[in-house]
């Protein structure tokens, strides 16, 4: 086929991604939308395919297959609870898939010699080594994420306050060994150097970034990957690469906005720790508690939501990991079947990736239109008869309102100490990802249910069960 | 160069466009967003076949590179593609 019609192809098939996207913005058109992403992504690799440059079918066939069988064996087996390793796997994968095209055409360049000169050859040098760059640090800082999230690396911020000197260092020795490659001075030697430098650039990016960070930094690799993948287009000249790279690199950028609102945090504060080096006042726990926490029991919560018009359950990642989220639904439907109006309220940095709550709770059935925003929930906790808190900490925590000397301070919460009463389920008093106490567990209006998440739910909607 | 001026300027026309699209999407539907847009960054795998296809004369180590690329590029775009069709068929399912 010749490179006119392949383009054209390859516009089409950037059109399907775009009408993809514009899918999302609605449950109900989502699965559509999805579907013809992967029309558009499947119409791109046929018409490549085709492509009077490829000769080598059995290699590309297998490259292929074995890729299709990974990916589906991910895909079928790969819990929800498990999606934020899953998105920093297929992120990682993207960047060194990249890298991988960046490596090819250099190494393909420096054998065959280039038919470009001038600035055209500069552009395709510098998107090379850009692509190199971008894609080596986001495979490896990838890897660092998914240890941690998988908790094969320690979740706490690791490193030392001048780790960030070091990785500017590096980015400099990046840059420059780059720019030196870009026009020529180094040679293959200068390139092991580039991919040296950015893989250690990658991890030493993402070491000191905290469990808590862990949404904004996946959401960061996203647009990198998103990013690479655009670089790579400039090098070939190709306009679906191009497109789909910035489309996915605008998609990580954003989320990544939307993560440091929820946590009323700037992105330079969430890369270089600022949080982890938070002032010397301690709170004392102790001082927060003494003698003000309630303790509750099943039966007696079971009494209060008896009376309750209105319920409004917030879930946290302790939800989840205590693999809860049924139990929990039970409950909800319940509390319906009686006639009380339950909802859902969802903080946007509940779970370990953007909107990772709400797949979980989708998992388990809770319906669409239950789960609420904190925009949309914050309004209604003052008409709210019982709140029940479920393994959500820090969201949840009237320190971010009112104690201008505390770390979370100017951090939205869910303003769940409005409602009536507030019930916490909750193992213990420890402290949640920002090592702080909790004023909210010591208030008039609340009390604690302690125990295990998922116990603790099931025993309680027995206790309706009961009392019907 | 100028082809250079033109790709820029596709490249900026998608980011705006980018921008415009994913603002809209509500936060209940971020993780899928994450994982669909992200396998359409496995879009790599155009590059990836030219790469690994391109013919005995383009040496080995470039085909080999190729492979790896393609690969890392599949996983990415089927296990993408069909984890975010998994995770919305949940939200179908009762809503």
């Amino acid at each position: 086929m010749n490179s006119m019609v392949i383009n054209l192809f390859y516009l089409l098939s950037a059109l399907l991604f775009v009408v993809g996207i514009k899918g999302l913005t609605r449950p109900k058109t989502a699965t559509r939308g999805n579907r013809l992403a992967a029309l558009g992504m499947l119409l791109a690799i046929v018409v490549t395919l085709l492509d009077k440059q490829v000769i080598r079918y059995e290699l590309v066939a297998a490259g292929l297959l074995l890729g299709a069988v990974i990916g589906g064996v991910l895909a079928v087996k790969v819990q929800m609870t498990s999606m934020p390793q899953m998105v920093a796997i297929l992120n990682g994968l993207g960047g060194g898939a990249s890298l991988g095209v960046a490596a090819a055409s250099y190494f393909s360049l420096l054998a065959q010699g280039s038919e470009l000169s001038g600035s055209a050859m500069l552009v395709a040098n510098a998107s090379m080594m850009l692509t190199v760059l971008i894609g080596t640090l986001t495979f490896s800082g990838s890897a660092v994420a998914f240890g941690k999230l998988q908790e094969i690396l320690p979740g706490q911020p690791m490193g030392f306050s001048g780790i960030k000197y070091i990785n500017l260092m590096l980015l400099v020795v990046a840059v420059a060994t780059g720019w030196m490659l870009t026009t020529g001075q180094l040679g293959s030697g200068g390139f092991v150097l580039l991919v040296a430098v950015a893989l250690v650039l990658g991890v030493t990016l993402v070491m000191p970034i905290g469990g808590a960070d862990m949404p904004v930094v996946i959401a960061l690799l996203n647009s990198y990957s998103g990013i690479a993948a655009a670089a790579a287009g400039f090098i070939m000249g190709n306009n679906v690469l191009i497109v789909s790279g910035a489309l996915v690199g605008a998609s990580g950028i954003i989320l990544t906005r939307i993560m440091c609102v929820a946590m009323n945090r700037s992105l330079a504060n969430v890369l270089f720790g600022k949080m982890a080096e938070a002032d010397g006042n301690t709170i004392d726990a102790d001082e927060v508690y003494a003698g003000k926490v309630t303790s509750s029991t099943p039966d007696e919560v079971s009494m209060l939501l008896e009376d309750a018009g209105r319920v409004v359950i917030v879930p946290g990642f302790g939800m989840a990991m205590a693999q809860a989220q049924h139990a929990v639904r039970e409950l909800a439907d319940t509390l319906q079947s009686r006639g009380t109006v339950v909802e859902f309220a969802i903080h946007p940095v509940a779970g370990r990736m953007p909107g990772h709550m709400n797949v979980l709770l989708a998992e388990a059935e809770v319906e669409y239109d239950a789960m609420k925003t904190m925009e949309q929930s914050n309004p209604n906790f003052s008409k709210t008869d019982v709140a029940i808190v479920i393994g959500a900490n820090d969201v949840t925590n009237p320190m971010a309102r009112e104690d201008k000397g505390s770390p979370i301070y100017g951090m939205p919460i869910l303003d769940v100490d409005q409602a009536r009463n507030v019930v916490i389920v909750k193992r213990s008093l420890s402290p949640g990802f920002a090592g702080l106490p909790n004023p909210l567990f010591a208030r008039d209006n609340a009390v604690m249910l302690f125990g295990d998440g998922k116990q603790a739910i099931m025993d309680l909607t027995a206790a309706l069960h009961e009392a019907a | 160069m100028e082809s250079f001026v033109i790709l820029l300027s596709l490249f900026a026309l998608a980011v705006f466009l980018g921008v415009e699209l994913i603002t809209k999407v509500p936060p209940t539907l971020h993780t899928p967003l994450m994982s669909g847009s992200n396998a359409i960054s496995g879009i790599t795998v155009v590059g990836a076949i030219l790469a690994a296809g391109s013919g005995p004369d383009s040496g080995a180590l470039v085909q080999a590179l190729g492979f790896i690329a393609i690969v890392f590029a599949t996983i990415n775009v089927v296990g993408g593609f069909w984890v975010t069709n998994r995770m919305l068929s949940m939200f179908k399912r009762r809503g």
